[in-house]
């Protein structure tokens, strides 16, 4: 065991502390290599993550970058500092705590590089950005710990991917550094724990107390909820009512549009004035930080939120977490009911709404799961190669490399560590020579060959790698300001931002929602939205896009389950009945088995698919079916995706569906219909980005607006055209498939299946069908449909001019796929 | 039928929904900024290496339009060529390409301000063009008649029943007309954008390019218009 250094321990003892076991063990493993700490919200993750730094430092104190610490979230590293700084000063150490994100000055940056702080906190864009400079050999040859915090929020995305890229470089550069990562609880720490490693070593994973388990509970209701449809504004009500009762309640929401609109119909029922705020990612960062502080103070009684607040800032007295519609995902359930009591040992209490009848299912088996401590994960493929490829870049700027060296480098990066020699060799081709099969660029080679290491050709571009560097891409938006009351210019409050394409669908008078406001589009004045409060009391655009989830596998696999009992006592009983003329009617679906409705409703054909694979996977499906629907002569005319079923409407019913469900066929329909398709397009643009084909779009070049910058859409048709074997649309192809697409999940429903598939035609609507009905998001068949619509509408436009006073079109904002 | 026929100073012209305009009465073709060479010169400029397929894309399109017109003539409005230096570094098989298909055309270079002076290719080179009763350069003029240029790469955007929809478009005014750019790596300028302001009347048209193109009224934008929505 390992001991605390005397000024250590006497601080401990002189607040009365004793160190957590956890903390302890962190402690005598200061010397490992690597150590992944789980440990639950408020269980001292911080303190045990730098107790071994501050001990080393009181010990031997010196000179020099001594800990870097990483974190998701720019307010997380200048939080961490301000905890820090505390203890430090009091124990009596003479250290440099600083941080370095985006925000941090040009002055300051430069200082830290020159005569870097003890301790550094930054994100992982920042310290990649570091170690793209010259001097990152000399800047860290000395640091002795890297402290990863919410290491399982970054694992999940590409962010991670290029931290543990870093890192393989920084331990070149430090060869005895060590690693230390601090997660949340998860359900495969060995997944994080190779994530993480140094490869081929293996982490210590320390495991602390998970404290008490949660009280959670489904709200109960007065009134039952919808058929469909997920704001559960029918639970307003319930909601103050538990406001009211409790210090600081969460209300957390699956998207932005949706935490709009309950809150501007919770202060619409807020008749006690109750304090209420909202956060979300799309707010001006003014707005955010304002009602962030009022948190802190105490003086806000709730907050309407996204998973913007996910990530363990330390707040105020939260003591109640309202999840608004189903959780979709149980690990993220957990750790947000992990905010609610803040102190370790006291139990975090919980309320689910389900938004719509069917959620009411989804809420009971995510209760199930977090009693059982089955949360969820689908398992992280290898590391997306544009990633490495911007790396590759990186490395470059920061000066000449082997290339062999490099390869062995980036295979100790956990998400690399399968990587192949061919697969590193394309990457470095790619980003040397563009990578065509037409050889065009041999006299613009981005990296050239000298004396047996890689360079960059032009020294200059180095400036322009830096300026690229980053997995985030950000949708494009433009910012939403109020009007100045006087003057031109952009002077009004900012309010947030909106994407570009819901911002090209407004006209002068329109109105929206937008930081809990009604607001009135006046107008676009150098790329920034203008708009005036509005007395309106209903927005005539109530939403604009979010992301949406998928409910996972495992959720799904435990709604099934739910269908299978006798009865269901748990349930309200308006839910239970339901199910039950479900099951006298038609069929619940099974594990292991396809479940099939068809049945005529308003002179149409109606085919449902209760396949329960998410979303995403739901969407993709419909596609897939429709086309081959299509050919077989069906004439579908649409359908609409939910996380649990597709529905197809058309002339003439699905009479045979075996051939369909094949998952050959299914993937020769895909290969067909990915070629045109919006999410390859983004997704290309996406990896285009990263891997450093085109430049990011910064704002200043959109704003100039010239008709010399060209779509990206435009770059991908040509590559197909011309090069359909390049790296770039193989990437494109491999990320297409995890993220929207997500076709993993269509072909593990068929192979759970395996052809078991029950086709019940019925005469009329199913009760599990019927909501499906009124979902949003149906998707129309297209074809030639577009040139029809553009010549109607052309037609149209003409007949409204002739008028004195023109019609205006009906705005309508939908998704472009 | 892949082109919309219209009538511009008294004279009868089809705009085709790959960008061309043929002007039937002349067997004249007309396309306007070509870019050709384009990646090059970015390579060259910047050191992005985009995919180097632009120019075979943009002339395989020519090519196809060439092979249904067979045209007396051929103008190119300028911009032919992304700079004058990417007119000499064109990829040997795109050179061979383009100087076969100028094989039996009257083939005129208007000069634009990407490429002004002589070219690396035949052809006759022009700063403008008369032909009565049209008129033929690259950048319009603000008080002229029956002219017809390009240079501004004019695009349109339409909300199809929830669908967005931008696209290049020819536009058409009393006085004039401006192409949409043919070339395969060009980006485009909304209709709204204060530029073409100076330019719309009260009959304006678009013609939007795609599979079957059609009309639509352009409407004066009062000022603080802008163009959104570049990628």
């Amino acid at each position: 065991m390992t001991g605390l250094p005397s000024k250590i321990a006497d601080w401990f003892a002189g607040k009365g502390w004793a160190i957590h076991p956890h903390q302890q063990t962190m402690l005598n493993l200061a010397d490992a290599p690597s150590a992944l700490l789980i440990a639950p919200t408020g269980g001292g993750k911080t303190m045990a993550g730098f107790l071994p730094t501050l001990s080393d430092l009181s010990e031997n104190p010196g000179d020099g970058l001594h800990t870097l610490y990483v974190s998701p979230l720019k307010a997380l590293a200048a939080d961490i500092k301000r905890n820090l700084r505390k203890p430090a000063d009091e124990i009596g150490l003479d250290i440099r705590i600083e941080d370095r994100t985006g925000d941090t000055s040009y002055t300051q940056k430069r200082r830290q590089r020159a005569d870097p702080p003890h301790i550094l906190l930054t994100t992982p864009e920042s310290l990649a950005l570091l170690l793209a400079y010259e001097d990152a050999p000399r800047m860290f040859a000395g640091v002795k710990r890297i402290v990863i915090d919410e290491i399982h929020a970054l694992a999940e995305s590409k962010r991670g991917d290029q931290l543990m890229l870093a890192l393989s470089r920084l331990q070149s550069l430090a060869p005895d550094l060590r690693r230390v990562g601090l997660s949340a609880t998860i359900e495969d720490p060995q997944a994080i724990a190779d994530f993480m490693a140094c490869h081929p070593a293996q982490p210590q994973i320390v495991t602390a107390d998970p404290g008490p388990d949660p009280d959670i509970q489904m709200l109960r209701t007065e009134e039952p909820p919808p058929w469909a449809g997920g704001g559960g504004k029918y639970a307003i009500p319930a909601v103050l009512d538990q406001v009211r009762r409790h210090n600081t309640t969460l209300i957390f929401h699956n998207t932005r549009a949706q935490a709009e609109l309950f809150f501007h119909h919770l202060w619409l029922a807020n008749e006690d004035q109750l304090p209420i705020g909202i956060h979300h990612g799309a707010l001006a960062k003014e707005q955010r930080l304002k009602v962030e502080q009022a948190m802190v103070d105490g003086s806000l009684k709730a907050i309407v939120c996204t998973g913007s607040l996910d990530l363990g800032i330390d707040w105020g007295d939260v003591d109640l977490v309202i999840q608004i519609g189903a959780p979709k995902n149980v690990k993220r359930l957990v750790q947000r009911i992990g905010r609610a009591n803040h102190r370790y040992n006291a139990p975090s209490k919980a309320l689910l709404v389900p938004a719509n009848r069917f959620e009411i299912v989804e809420c009971k088996a995510a209760l199930d799961a977090v009693k059982a401590y089955d949360l969820d994960g689908e398992p992280k493929g290898p590391g997306p190669r544009d990633v490495l490829c911007q790396h590759i870049l990186n490395c470059a700027a920061a000066g000449p490399f082997d290339a062999a060296t490099l390869y062995a480098e980036v295979t100790t990066a956990g998400p690399y560590r399968e990587l192949s020699p061919k697969g590193f060799e394309e990457c470095l081709t790619y980003c040397a020579t563009g990578g065509y099969a037409l050889r065009a660029y041999d006299r613009y080679q981005r990296l050239v060959e000298k004396s047996g290491k890689w360079q960059l050709r032009d020294p200059r571009a180095a400036a322009q790698i830096r300026m690229n560097l980053g997995t985030i891409i950000d949708t494009e938006t433009l910012k939403v300001r109020l009007k100045a009351r006087r003057g031109p210019g952009s002077g009004g409050a900012p309010l947030g931002e909106i994407e570009e394409g819901f911002a090209a669908t407004l006209t002068q008078g329109d109105t929206f929602l937008i930081g809990g406001q009604i607001v009135k589009y006046e107008g676009l004045n150098e790329m920034t939205v203008q708009v005036t409060r509005s007395q309106a009391d209903k927005p005539r655009i109530a939403t604009f896009l979010g992301t949406k989830f998928a409910t996972s596998t495992q959720l799904s696999n435990r709604i099934i389950e739910i269908f299978q009992q006798d009865s269901w006592p748990e349930l309200p009983n308006h839910t239970a009945e339901w199910l039950m003329l479900q099951r006298e009617r038609s069929r619940l679906p099974e594990p292991g088995r396809l479940l099939i409705e068809s049945f005529p409703r308003d002179g149409r054909a109606n085919t449902v698919i209760y396949g329960f694979a998410g979303r995403n996977a739901m969407q993709t499906l419909g596609l897939l079916v429709t086309q081959r629907m299509e050919e077989q002569g069906l004439a579908p005319l649409g359908f609409v995706a939910t996380d649990y079923a597709t529905l197809i409407w058309g002339l003439d019913p699905l009479k045979d569906p075996e051939p369909i469900f094949d998952l050959e066929n299914l993937r020769q329909g895909l290969e067909h219909w990915l070629a045109g398709n919006a999410v390859m397009k983004r997704t290309f643009r996406a990896s285009a980005i990263v891997a450093g084909l085109i430049d990011r779009m910064t704002r200043g070049a959109r704003k100039s607006g010239r008709q010399a910058t060209f779509s990206s859409d435009i770059l991908y048709d040509t590559l197909r055209k011309y090069d359909p074997d390049h790296l770039m649309l193989a990437i494109t192809r491999e990320e297409a498939m995890k993220g929207l697409i997500d076709f993993g999940r269509v072909e593990e429903m068929i192979i759970r299946t395996q052809g078991r598939i029950d086709l019940i035609e019925l005469d009329r609507v199913t009760p599990l069908a019927a909501p499906l009905f009124l979902e949003a998001g149906r998707v129309p068949i297209k074809g030639l449909a577009e040139e029809r619509l553009l010549a109607e509408e052309a037609d149209h436009l003409f007949a409204d001019a002739a008028l004195p006073d023109a019609v205006t079109q009906p705005k309508r904002w939908a998704v472009p796929f | 039928m892949n082109f919309h026929a219209f009538d511009f100073a008294g004279t009868a012209l089809r705009a085709y929904g790959s960008g061309g305009l043929y002007w039937p009465a002349e067997e004249t073709l007309i396309v306007s900024d070509l870019h050709l060479g384009k990646s090059e010169r970015i390579a060259r400029r910047s050191g992005q290496l985009l995919p180097p397929y632009e120019t075979r894309d943009t002339l395989v399109q020519l090519d196809a339009l060439l092979e249904q017109l067979a045209p007396r003539r051929v103008i190119c409005l300028g911009d032919s060529f992304d700079d004058l230096e990417a007119s000499h570094s064109l990829p040997e098989e795109d050179q061979v390409t383009l100087t076969q298909m100028m094989i039996g055309h009257d083939w005129i270079w208007i000069e634009g301000n990407h490429d002004p002076g002589p070219l690396a290719f035949g052809g006759t080179h022009l700063d403008q063009l008369q032909a009565p009763p049209l008129t033929f350069r690259h950048i319009a003029e603000i008080t002229t008649e029956a002219e017809i240029s390009g240079h501004f790469h004019p695009k349109t955007r339409l909300f199809l029943r929830g669908r967005n929809v931008s696209r290049p478009c020819f536009l058409v005014t009393q006085s004039r007309l401006i192409m949409p750019a043919f070339g395969t790596y060009t980006g485009g300028l909304s209709l709204d954008h204060s530029a073409f302001e100076p330019f719309i009347d009260d009959k304006s048209f678009a013609i939007v390019t795609g599979r079957a193109p059609c009309a639509v009224p352009v409407r004066r934008v009062r000022s603080g218009g802008q163009a959104v929505g570049f990628s």
